[in-house]
């Protein structure tokens, strides 16, 4: 019988998981140590992050929520909920944020083990999540820092103006960089943006051609359970610097390398067997049981062609890069352009492009039990998908980060369910096809 | 002859549909889903062929002349002499598994008197037994368990008290031993025991006493029959624990939207209220499915929240519905949750109202959270049809019309006596189109 660390050392990886890994840990190891060496640190959020702006101040960037996900994956989280419920926080609220306060309470200490400190700025910018500012507040009531916060107009008719764009640059300029300056104590330099700029917009060609390349038949990348490991580096601490652009140029090459050999995507338990039915998937995956939940799809031949939580951090599949002509309008549209920040006939008009052009079997939507924010209103998108695409849609509840919200035996059967409505539909048309 | 089979595991009940390659129903079974789901199957497998046996032997005595004005009651005897039969050999398993129980050392002393008090005990039970399968009897349930456990408790309750033996004791041995006794699966080919319920048929009755003879052939030809097992197809909440490889596996949105479609080929959109769970599900023209909705991870409002307020009522889950049917006022109940459940009676109790309104306030307050999961589905489209175990529930189902008619206008509603085989049948349908279709 094998062990829980045999099957751990059976997990199979691709070399960029490891590359990025190693990215992942250095950054906590630059968190725990950056006031030893004088450096200062900004807890930001992943939709509408400004790396490349924090960078040019040589702030550490700590992002809450990829704490609140590693805390998941490891098995931490329950714990740390179940801290921050004691302290009042009731069961309803965003469980990113309760393990957070949690992790917080018990001591502060990473995924690296080693303790975190405290931020020096909470950088918001706020980008269609209203719970990102009660989650700044609580922590900047605990730990009496400097906030800086960027508003970011939403994208209510689904498209950017120049009142708009301009009103995000106006408070980058008299707002944000002042203050990024002074608790910094760096003086801001454009051109050094620029160069971050340069790097960034590399990257996102080559991220782009990864999550594209789930056009082919088969599909070389599971676009969202291996999609949230791609779009890790660039959706946080690291957009911008050179070591991302090498890992997305790793990245593009592994996959071409599995394209050019037939080959579909690689799971935890070696690659994938016969494609049989390709998704699109609409909000975040669990991730307390991530690889369960994975196992779900890959045993039944179901891959992830397109996700919308793959651009929750940028959308970049429609053309956008950042621009290093134009540094602050550039990141004005970055994070006006957020997935978060588009409207419902929006994200319903990008779901069924994606549908469209990944040549998608259905649409799955995984609804977060504690995000108010974003279920609203999923299951109008869903009905107008499946309008629109003529593909059956599915439905299931799950948490991001709180073990009690995942149901195993649940989630499997509708899931096999689902699978098992859309298998029976694709042969009721093809036989009325060859009818 | 080639026989396609559908098994429902559900959460309460396992249930087992047979067909024959033109998809004629030849046989259902039905048992409680104990805590092996594989035993489950075995016995709603082997009770199904029991009764495509039976249905068989009435193809065979429709030829009979000599029954013709009274074939229905002849069979109806045959059966209940069958079951008393099946009855008598399980209570004599049950017997001796007590016994055996008895003989437990931390008995001390006790033991020889809780034996021969056992011995009365049981005896009582074999005597009452014909009462039971009287053509006509009601029974609360016919799971052996169910009957055999309220004989018991009944017959034991009152000797323990005039004899000073405990109770409690008595009432251990028998939940010790029932658990071996209803796992032990029948053979529905035993023809000992079909033959000998003819006889005690034949017998009992001045009508049929003298076609024993006439009536043996045929009974023999049906035993002759032998059922193939070709195709068997596994549903429910634990098809994954059934021994069958991947192709033999549905998932039960599929069979009872199927299921629906067979039963009431008109059907658009399909409630099933099981155990555990609500299913909303809509189906095209033929029955394959559109669209569905479930409860999540909590079973508030399904069908273990009625066992629960029986349970608490100290009644039988087929006597709420009857119950609700009483009531003259309507009393607004929100929670649905199963937990609570308990709570929320006594609560409505202590402020004085009546039970029956009560029950009524709870058959509408998890219609209403059905109505929710139709809702999502895409609603409900004419023709609505109603299954699963709580379909069986006037009072569920005339509050569910109440509000579909409300809300969606009014339209055909089917509720299927044997709603509670839709995803069997589902499921053996689906086995036929494996092979044959």
């Amino acid at each position: 019988m094998s062990t829980a660390k045999d099957q751990q050392a059976e997990v199979q990886k691709e070399d960029s998981m490891l590359l990025q890994k190693a990215m992942i840990s250095a950054n906590y190891e630059a968190l725990s140590t950056a006031h030893d060496e004088g450096k200062k640190i900004s807890s930001t959020f992943v939709p509408g992050n400004l790396n490349e702006l924090l960078m040019c101040f040589d702030f550490v960037r700590n992002l809450p929520e990829i704490n609140a996900l590693q805390a998941g994956m490891r098995k931490k989280s329950g714990g740390y909920i179940m801290e921050a419920e004691r302290s009042g926080h009731s069961e309803d609220v965003c469980t990113y944020v309760k393990s957070d306060l949690g992790m917080m309470a018990k001591g502060q200490v990473g995924p690296n083990g080693m303790r975190l400190p405290t931020p020096d700025l909470l950088l918001l910018s706020y980008t269609g999540c209203f719970t990102f500012m009660k989650w700044f507040e609580l922590v900047r009531d605990e730990y009496d820092c400097e906030t800086a916060m960027l508003h970011v107009p939403y994208q209510a008719d689904g498209k950017v103006t120049e009142n708009m764009r301009n009103f995000v640059v106006t408070q980058l300029k008299e707002q944000v960089i002042p203050t990024l300056e002074r608790v910094s104590g760096v003086k801001f330099d454009i051109d050094r943006l620029r160069e971050y700029l340069k790097e960034s917009a590399k990257a996102e060609d080559d991220l782009v051609w990864v999550l594209q390349s789930a056009k082919n038949r088969p599909t070389p990348i599971d676009a969202y359970f291996g999609g949230v490991y791609y779009c890790g580096p660039i959706f946080t601490a690291f957009r911008g610097t050179k070591e991302t652009t090498d890992y997305y140029r790793a990245l593009r090459e592994e996959v071409a390398g599995r394209i050019s050999q037939g080959l579909g995507p690689l799971t935890p338990e070696g690659p994938m067997g016969e494609e049989r039915i390709r998704l699109v998937v609409e909000g975040p995956p669990n991730w307390t049981h991530f690889r369960d939940f994975w196992k779900m799809f890959y045993d039944e031949g179901v891959v992830v062609v397109a996700s919308s939580y793959t651009k929750v951090g940028g959308v970049y599949d429609f053309g956008f890069r950042h621009d290093p002509d134009h540094p602050l309008e550039t990141l004005a549209e970055y994070c006006l352009g957020c997935y978060t920040n588009h409207s419902l006939p929006s994200r319903v008009d990008m779901l069924c492009n994606y549908m469209h052009e990944y040549s998608a079997d259905g649409f799955l939507v995984n609804s977060i039990k504690s995000c108010n924010s974003f279920s609203a209103g999923q299951l109008v998108m869903l009905r107008e998908i499946e309008e629109r695409t003529g593909k059956p849609a599915g439905f299931i509840e799950t948490d991001l980060v709180d073990p009690r919200y995942f149901s195993p035996a649940n989630v499997k059967n509708r899931l096999e369910s689902y699978f098992q409505m859309i298998e029976q539909k694709k042969a009721r048309d093809d036989a009325r096809t060859a009818a | 002859m080639k026989t396609f089979i559908g098994i429902d595991l559900g959460s309460t009940t396992t249930k087992a549909i047979v067909l024959d390659a033109d998809n004629t129903l030849l046989g259902r079974g039905i048992t409680n889903s104990r805590s092996n789901y594989g035993i489950a199957a075995d016995v709603a497998k082997q009770e199904a062929f029991l009764d495509a046996r039976l249905s068989l032997l009435r193809k065979e005595l429709q030829e009979l002349p000599a029954l013709k004005q009274q074939l229905d009651e002849f069979l109806g005897n045959f059966e209940q002499d069958f079951r008393l039969q099946q009855y008598l050999e399980q209570l004599a398993e049950l017997g001796s598994a007590c016994l055996e129980s008895a003989g437990d050392h931390r008995l001390g002393k006790a033991g020889a008197e809780t034996r021969a008090l056992l011995e009365a005990v049981l005896e009582q039970l074999n005597d009452e037994a014909p009462m039971l399968f009287e053509l006509g009897s009601s029974r609360k349930s016919d799971f052996f368990r169910d009957i055999a456990g309220s004989k018991y408790a009944s017959a034991s309750e009152k000797m323990a008290r005039d004899s000073g033996i405990s109770f409690e004791a008595l009432l251990n041995i028998y939940d010790r031993s029932i658990i071996d006794v209803e796992n032990i699966v029948t053979d529905s080919m035993d023809e000992a025991k079909f033959m000998s319920a003819l006889e005690r048929t034949c017998r009992r009755s001045d009508k049929f006493r003298n076609l024993l003879n006439d009536l043996r052939s045929p009974l023999q030809r049906v035993l002759d029959t032998e059922f193939e097992e070709t195709y068997v197809i596994g549903t429910g909440y634990g098809r994954a624990t059934l021994p069958f490889s991947k192709e033999h596996i549905r998932s039960e949105i599929l069979c009872h939207g199927l299921g629906a479609h067979i039963m009431h080929p008109q059907t658009a959109t399909v409630l099933d209220i099981g155990g555990q769970d609500t299913k909303a599900i809509q189906v095209d023209s033929t029955g394959i499915v559109e669209n569905f909705q479930m409860n999540d991870r909590c079973a508030a409002g399904c069908g273990r929240y009625l066992g629960y307020i029986a349970d608490e009522m100290n009644l039988g889950l087929h006597e709420l519905g009857p119950m609700a049917m009483q009531s003259t006022r309507k009393v607004r109940i929100n929670s649905t949750c199963t937990v609570f459940a308990g709570a929320e009676l006594r609560d409505r109790l202590s402020m004085g109202e009546k039970r029956e309104d009560i029950v009524a306030g709870l058959h509408r307050a998890i219609i209403l959270r059905a109505l929710s999961i139709l809702s999502r589905s895409g609603g409900i489209r004419d023709e609505f049809t109603f299954t699963g175990g709580v379909a069986k529930n006037e009072a569920a189902v005339s509050v569910l019309k109440e509000l579909a008619f409300e809300n969606y206008g009014e339209m055909t509603m089917n509720v299927n006596p044997d709603s509670i085989y839709t995803g069997a049948l589902g499921a053996a349908t689906f086995a036929t189109r494996a092979v044959i279709h």
